[in-house]
């Protein structure tokens, strides 16, 4: 009597198991994705926060002529919704904060080419190589201080200097942080992957303590529980909208001599092949670039913008060509497999 | 009606049909492996395939490359060495969640504690505290909290309710006049209570226990504050670093291969006794014990707890809002985004109700293993993170569900998938505490299966039902990844605001949210408190 029950549950359960598995092989034929309402919208997915670019976006629904949505997500986390979404995306733009899911996008060919007068708005350095995603605002690698604990002349003009028996227990990092494992990821590109093991070890022997996030970082290093920080830059400038001037202690320090741990990462954007919705897509990525957006980035989100000549104007922010960033092509900063693997076997992650 | 006819029936003919019908229940007990009806089997298996619809979709992406690229991800020896820590931090929390629980229940049920009904809902509510601000919060007070006691601390605050409400309703549940016959019979309160009403809460502190390990097994907030690296963060930053849905998919099937040993091991702690009272009449409420001297300690032990799991976040919470500037109130905003979770919250506590009724039924009264097959079916996703939930929902969705993509049923739906084995163990647990003769004897006077459910199971198991319901409608409230994906564009809950506010840096911004979903979670808290049967 009990045997067939659950026989034939076992067997209803697997077969619904296995329906996804036989309609998936099918899927790939069903292509098209009929049904898009893209016509009269603009869907764009935002990894970027609504706080930071919300006004931004409200002021390109008005420059694009039609209705936009706006979904806001985790990069990463949109990213492998819409490589999940396939051909029946409603993306019709995907804002990213950083480079990384922009280039596995790229690699998936789900990103469509952008014409040579948008690419060109922008320094080779800071789009996508196979033409398929631009940067519109740069972020830099810094390292930040306690002038308590540290005189600004103290302070190293160089990662591999952190290392050092003088900085012991004395420097914090956020190991899961996306922006440090491009850094990584860039390291290994200029410096080769024996000595950026080495150095990651080095950083861990050191006795470098690891935070979830450079705001805790930054944190640490207000509270004197660590005297340097790798994070970004505009970190710094958050915290100070947040306190307030006064009550923000720590520092920065930029890097000079193309150092690895001045690597300039973008926040950028990509037309979806599928999304149906190319036109109005395209008319957002020329006004994202537009002098308009460009100063919001400069202004708002303390970040440097990457087109239409305009410059920073944040008050103590060196002037984005007087950056001394390392050369990496920032597209393959999205193979950070290895990377991880690496920041795994050494222990810091 | 009913007496009518029975008085013009002839005199003789109800004796035989009676002994058949003491003879139906008598032989009940060892009847235990029957067929469930239809009218149980075909919702429950509907639910069942509900909650297996995570795996089926990792069952795609992890074969994606072939199976030995999937076992070559899971044969990492990092693979055992996370296992090891999930467990280690599994178990912690566990046991601590069984210490706070039961003694809560117990002290606040049983005995002439002060104000036990305040300490009850102040009991329930840190299920309110998303497990990120909580560890947000101890690591700002106490930065040196970070790494495996700190992520034990966190998660056991915020977790422990769901051992201390299926136990308080146990308690009042059970009738008190088998722990008086114990009294009578020389018995001690102290030993009364460990002899007699234990294990009778046996099924409901397993259940909960068992929910606590799943959740802890697929946080990913708490963890990854404070650093402490378990298998589910494992996930996340395999999803983060390669953007490859393949490892990620790899790694959480070993996470589901966990999840039934664990429903399985609970299975096995559940022992075979039935624990429904038997006697004739209703329960009634038990005398509840005097604390005598051990009143200061009891209060002290309830304050101790109410402290640093309700009253430390929420003070934390007011401190940025005093301080941050970036604090504002925006009434509008917040009531709008509050009355949209309130309604997708209970959406989805509705739903996942329904369908953990059948499987929750089915769980208590058969023992076949069909009855064991279907309940682990409908806890096999519940330790996985959240993210994962999301991605095999949007897959699904797009593929056969098109229409309803970024719509609200599909959020409500994607609720009842990842909510579905706290309402099955609430359910489990209420039933098992109503009389099984009460169901035997009205299907001997020919009542249908469906009536029998309707007018005899449910109304007995309502309680029990009730906050395992109020239970879920919490815990969606605070729901994050999958909200995050699933939700039509453009809509908020508290917990995306709170996530929105905490991504930007401005923790005072969103304290306002955070104080507001933990005030409205108090709502459902305070009725779970209050309510007696």
């Amino acid at each position: 009597m009990r045997r067939p029950l659950a026989g034939r549950i076992t067997a209803l359960l697997a077969a619904g198991l296995l329906l996804p598995a036989l309609a998936s092989c099918g899927s790939d034929d069903d292509k098209g994705g009929s049904a898009k309402s893209g016509d009269s919208t603009l869907v764009i997915y935002s990894g970027r926060n609504e706080k930071l670019v919300e006004p931004i976006l409200d002021k390109l629904e008005k420059a694009v002529g039609t209705k936009v949505e706006v979904r806001y997500g985790d990069s990463a986390e949109l990213a492998a919704q819409i490589l999940e979404e396939g051909d029946r995306t409603k993306a019709g733009l995907f804002f990213s904060q950083d480079a990384g899911a922009l280039g596995a996008l790229s690699k998936e060919g789900v990103l469509e080419q952008l014409p040579p007068s948008t690419l060109d708005e922008v320094d080779e350095a800071y789009r996508g190589g196979d033409g398929d995603w631009v940067g519109l605002s740069g972020r830099v690698r810094v390292i930040a201080y306690n002038p308590d604990q540290v005189d600004e002349d103290e302070v190293p003009d160089s990662v591999h200097d952190v290392v050092k028996p003088e900085w012991k227990d004395k420097v914090g990092f956020a190991p899961t942080n996306a922006s440090f494992q491009a850094f990584v990821t860039g390291m290994r590109a200029l410096e080769g992957d024996d000595a950026t093991r080495r150095w990651l070890e080095d950083l861990k022997a050191n006795g470098a303590k690891t935070y979830a996030h450079n705001l805790a970082t930054l944190d640490a290093i207000e509270a004197g529980e660590v005297s340097l920080g790798l994070v970004n830059h505009y970190y710094w400038y958050e915290r100070v909208a947040e306190k307030g001037e006064d009550k923000v202690n720590a520092k920065l320090h930029f890097l000079p001599g193309k150092d690895p741990g001045a690597l300039i990462n973008v926040a950028g954007v990509g037309i979806l092949k599928d999304g149906g919705q190319s036109e109005a897509a395209q008319k957002a990525v020329d006004f994202l670039l537009s002098k308009e957006a460009q100063t919001y980035f400069a202004d708002t989100t303390k970040e440097y913008p990457l087109a239409a000549g305009v410059t920073s104007t944040v008050e103590g922010l060196p002037p984005f060509d007087s950056l001394q960033s390392p050369d990496i092509d920032l597209g393959k900063l999205e193979s950070l497999q290895e990377t991880l693997a690496m920041l795994q076997d050494v222990g810091l992650v | 009606m009913t007496t009518t006819q029975t008085t013009t029936r002839p005199a003789g003919a109800p004796a035989p049909a009676g002994r058949r019908r003491v003879r139906a229940y008598l032989k009940a007990p060892s009847d235990r492996d029957r067929r469930p009806p239809l009218v149980l089997l075909v919702p429950a298996c509907v639910a069942a395939l509900f909650a297996l619809l995570p795996l089926g979709y990792l069952a795609v992406r992890a074969l994606e490359r072939g199976p030995q690229y999937a076992w070559d991800v899971v044969a990492d020896e990092r693979t055992l060495q996370l296992l090891g820590r999930s467990l280690g931090l599994t178990a912690v929390v566990v046991a601590a969640c069984l210490v706070l629980g039961v003694s809560l229940a117990w002290l606040t049920v049983r005995t002439a504690l002060p104000g036990a009904r305040a300490w009850s809902v102040l009991a329930t509510l840190p299920l309110a505290v998303p497990s990120y601000v909580a560890a947000f919060v101890w690591l700002a007070a106490v930065p040196g909290a970070s790494g495996f006691g700190g992520a034990a601390l966190a998660l056991t605050l915020v977790s422990f309710p769901y051992v201390h409400l299926p136990v308080a309703a146990a308690l009042r549940g059970i009738d008190p006049a088998q722990e008086e016959a114990a009294r009578s019979l020389g018995h001690g309160a102290v030993r009364a209570f460990l002899r007699v009403t234990l294990p009778q809460l046996r099924p409901a502190a397993a259940g909960g226990a068992l929910l606590v390990a799943l959740y802890v097994l697929s946080d990913f907030g708490a963890v990854s504050l404070m650093r402490y690296d378990t298998f589910t963060r494992a996930v996340h930053t395999s999803y983060r670093a390669s953007f490859d849905r393949t490892p990620a998919a790899a790694l959480s099937v070993v996470l589901v291969v966990m999840t039934v040993a664990l429903v399985a091991a609970e299975a096995r702690t559940r022992g075979r006794a039935g624990h429904a009272r038997t006697g004739g009449g209703t329960a009634r409420p038990a005398a509840p014990v005097p604390l005598g001297r051990w009143r200061i300690p009891a209060l002290a032990w309830c304050a101790a707890v109410a402290a640093v799991a309700v009253a430390f976040p929420l003070s934390t919470l007011g401190y940025w809002l005093t301080v941050g500037t970036s604090a504002t109130w925006d009434v509008g905003d917040l009531v709008g985004t509050a009355s949209t979770t309130l309604g997708v919250a209970a959406a989805g506590a509705a739903l996942t109700t329904v369908l953990a009724l059948p499987v929750g039924v089915i769980a208590a009264r058969y023992r076949g293993r069909g009855a064991r097959l279907l309940e682990q079916a409908a806890y096999a996703g519940h330790a996985l993170p959240g993210i994962t939930v999301a991605l095999s929902l949007v897959f699904f969705a797009v593929r056969y569900a098109y229409p309803l993509y970024q719509r609200l049923p599909l959020l409500v739906c994607a609720y009842a998938v990842l909510f579905l084995p706290v309402t099955v163990a609430a359910t489990r647990a209420a039933v098992l505490q109503a009389p099984r003769v009460l169901e035997d004897v009205a299907r001997s006077l020919g009542r249908s299966p469906l009536r029998v459910l309707r007018e005899v199971t449910v109304p007995l198991a309502a309680p029990g039902v009730a906050a395992g319901a109020a239970l879920t409608f919490v815990v969606c409230m605070k729901e994050l990844p999958a909200t995050l994906l699933l939700r039509p564009t453009g809509m908020d809950t508290l917990a995306t605001r709170l996530w929105t506010e905490t991504g930007a840096g401005s923790f005072a911004a969103a304290a306002p949210y955070a104080a507001t979903l933990i005030l409205l979670a108090a709502v459902p808290s305070y009725l779970l408190g209050r309510h007696r049967t």
